[in-house]
């Protein structure tokens, strides 16, 4: 039998990484296994990482990490065909220290990340899959790798595996999801020119922004496309539920190609060349597609716990938090040299009362909610468009009659009852 | 108990690397830094004489920091100790001061423990030469032994090494006194999916590393870029393949096709009655 661990870290992103990271660093003996060539390999987001869930767990890495830009402005646009409705925020507080979110490149980031991990002492071990949980007598105590005399035991078992997590699958915590709880993100990195970048997005050096778009951007379908500016390149991408692409027979990479040549993004991202094209799937099911995330000598983090939070397309922040709370239970679990489920439980618990479980819960029926009624995004939001088409263009009409112009494209009567009966509902699912 | 010494190279991945089109030299940042596939096997066929006859398997290999990275990948492999020599004064070397500066290293290796056979990829990917193996003999005058395909015997006892040396229709059985070195084909082995356990001990892995300061006797004048006559005139990329043509129909039709289209060439064929 090779040696033993205190804990075995399945998967390295950001809340496999940020769980070693805080395991070793306090003193317990760590493996971190990932399946990739290399750290972020095989990982991918949009791009957005978040500064404070960051610096919970290194402190200042702004300085020293292999960051893009750091985000000045967010935009959002209501697309229809041919128009745009946007808002944005753009304020030079996040430009400078300590900063809000920034844009990253998943493949340097996490590299640079579970390096910080192993300078902290965490074993790294890449290009090992893990097969199952070894379970003795109902308690997980090790891993099964894919490699020769691959058994490695431990006292906790962590699992990072990411969305779809067949590992905690396996062992019964989460049924298969269905294709309305997970979303299907496809994604671009094109090359630009920095100044060229800096000029059409109106930024100075070392700033960024990021524009989310709805509406049209998805052909209608539940959804956001997203397009983020790095440091010599753009992350252009659209991620919608599964069961919207299976019920409108779309292929993913054609709604990227829609996004890409829409009139309102076309001009965006012109004369760039695509450098890498990501796809992932992203558990959008929020808080009611949560299985079971802790058992006897293990513990389940990150996107395989389905922590992410669609509406505000948060994820990595929570998942991040969510491994720096298991290492804390960990590590308090192995003072009291107990690692049974009521134990780790701390973990759970810690979890759902801080702000993880609050959004999750905030946020529990959105994802369903937006599904079931397609038509806020391929009904309203085109309303909307035409609405300040008619109110803006200077035609001779007194803005009176635009405004009963306005009124009478909300439809009959009824449709307006049942219009804003849907802005209440809307309301009440995010609030 | 043996001691073998495989020397290996991290090289960059020219399966995936870029030409820059206006300096017409390898982008590395477009490729990332790789074991070089020969030495993989050199380093295999030093850990299965290893496991034949008992003894030790260092690797070398000179380079910048990161090739830590390729000794790693070695102890995966089984190797039981690597050592990276590092210094800005090596760098630029060509097959010449490369083969020096190995030599220096090995020399130290053998003080502790004697080298009994040194095996090297047959090549490296990104130069191609085959040159550092052959130089490291000629420099320790010991026998090389190129191509080789397959190691029938190794003796330490008698001091003699056999092996299959691959030739263009065959092979040829070559004895030698030992020690020599190897350089090894592909076809020698096939390197295995790591174990578990060589994970574990590559990732904790350490290797010795080595200044010039670190190596005794050293001629500063035949290292790195100084030491290297090598001149490189021009350097460009190998033009693309052309696409070539699809030919249809059943595997009868094919064949008729393609023999029409071979008949056709006038260079393949000459045909009676034409000049």
């Amino acid at each position: 039998m090779s040696e033993k661990f205190d804990a075995i870290v399945v998967g390295a992103g950001p809340a496999g990484i940020s769980c070693a990271h805080d395991l070793a660093k306090g003193g317990a003996h760590v493996l971190l296994l990932e399946r990739g060539e290399y750290p972020g390999s095989k990982n991918v987001m949009g791009g957005v990482l978040y500064r404070k869930m960051m610096e919970d767990i290194i402190p200042e890495f702004y300085k020293e990490a292999p960051l893009e830009r750091p985000i000045v402005e967010q935009k959002f646009m209501m697309m229809d065909k041919e128009s745009a409705v946007t808002f944005s925020y753009k304020g030079m507080e996040w430009g400078k220290e300590p900063y809000n979110n920034f844009t990253v490149l998943r493949a340097k980031f996490d590299q640079w990340f579970a390096d910080k991990a192993v300078q902290q002492g965490a074993i790294l071990i890449n290009e090992t899959v893990v097969l199952e949980c070894i379970v003795e007598n109902g308690k997980v105590v090790g891993v099964r790798t894919d490699r020769p005399n691959g058994d490695v035991y431990a006292d906790v078992v962590v699992l990072a595996d990411g969305v779809n997590s067949l590992l905690a699958q396996s062992l019964g915590f989460h049924k298969e999801y269905r294709p309305d709880e997970v979303a299907l993100a496809t994604m671009e990195i094109l090359k630009l020119d920095k100044k060229v970048i800096e000029d059409r997005f109106n930024l100075e050096d070392n700033q960024g922004c990021t524009i989310e778009l709805f509406g049209d951007a998805t052909k209608g379908i539940l959804g956001t496309g997203f397009l983020y500016t790095n440091k010599d390149t753009l992350s252009i991408g659209v991620g919608t539920l599964l069961s919207g692409l299976i019920k409108h027979k779309i292929k993913p990479y054609e709604l990227l190609e829609y996004v890409k040549s829409h009139p309102m993004i076309r001009t965006l991202i012109q004369g760039s060349e695509p450098q890498e094209y990501l796809a992932h799937l992203i558990p959008e099911g929020g808080y009611h597609s949560m299985g079971r995330i802790v058992g006897d000598g293990v513990i389940v983090i990150g996107d395989a716990s389905q922590l992410v939070n669609a509406i505000h397309r948060e994820g990595s922040n929570l998942a991040m938090t969510s491994g720096r709370l298991a290492a804390e239970t960990i590590l308090l679990a192995k003072e009291a040299g107990d690692f049974t489920e009521k134990t780790l439980d701390h973990y759970r618990v810690r979890l759902l009362d801080g702000f993880v479980g609050q959004d999750m819960k905030k946020y529990k029926d959105s994802t369903h909610h937006f599904d079931q009624n397609p038509h806020y995004f391929d009904q309203y939001i085109p309303m909307l468009n035409r609405a300040a088409s008619q109110m803006f263009t200077v035609d001779g009409q007194s803005k009176w009659e635009k405004q009963k112009k306005i009124w009478k494209d909300l439809g009959s009567p009824k449709e307006k009852m049942k219009m804003a009966r849907d802005m209440y509902r809307a309301w009440k699912v995010v609030k | 108990m043996l001691h073998i010494v495989a020397c290996i190279k991290q090289v960059p991945d020219t399966k995936v690397i870029k030409m820059n089109p206006k300096t017409n030299t390898m982008d590395r940042r477009t490729a990332p830094a790789i074991l070089n596939p020969y030495d993989a096997h050199a380093v295999e066929e030093a850990v299965r004489l290893r496991e034949r006859y008992g003894g030790k398997v260092s690797v070398l290999t000179m380079g910048p920091p990161p090739a830590v990275k390729a000794i790693k990948k070695c102890i995966e492999i089984g190797a039981d100790e690597g050592y990276l020599i590092t210094d800005r004064r090596f760098a630029g070397a060509d097959t010449l001061a490369t083969s020096y500066a190995l030599t220096k290293a090995l020399n130290k290796i053998s003080k502790e423990n004697p080298v009994d056979l040194i095996i090297c990829g047959k090549m490296s990917i990104d130069g191609d030469t085959g040159q550092v193996g052959p130089g490291i003999a000629r420099r320790l005058d010991i026998p090389p032994l190129t191509s080789v395909n397959k190691v029938v015997e190794i003796n330490k006892e008698e001091k003699k090494a056999i092996v299959h040396r691959k030739l263009e229709d065959g092979y040829e059985v070559v004895q030698s006194t030992l020690p020599c070195l190897f350089s090894v084909e592909k076809t020698i082995n096939e390197v295995p999916y790591a174990p578990f356990p060589n994970m574990l001990k590559a990732a904790k892995y350490n290797p010795y590393i080595w200044s010039v300061d670190d190596l005794e006797d050293v001629d500063i004048k035949q290292l790195g870029l100084k030491g290297s006559p090598t001149i490189v005139s021009k350097v460009w990329a190998p033009p693309k393949p052309e696409g070539g043509t699809m030919l249809e129909g059943n595997r009868q039709e094919q064949v008729e096709q393609l023999l029409s289209i071979l008949l056709k060439k006038k260079e393949l064929f000459t045909i009676k009655g034409e000049s």
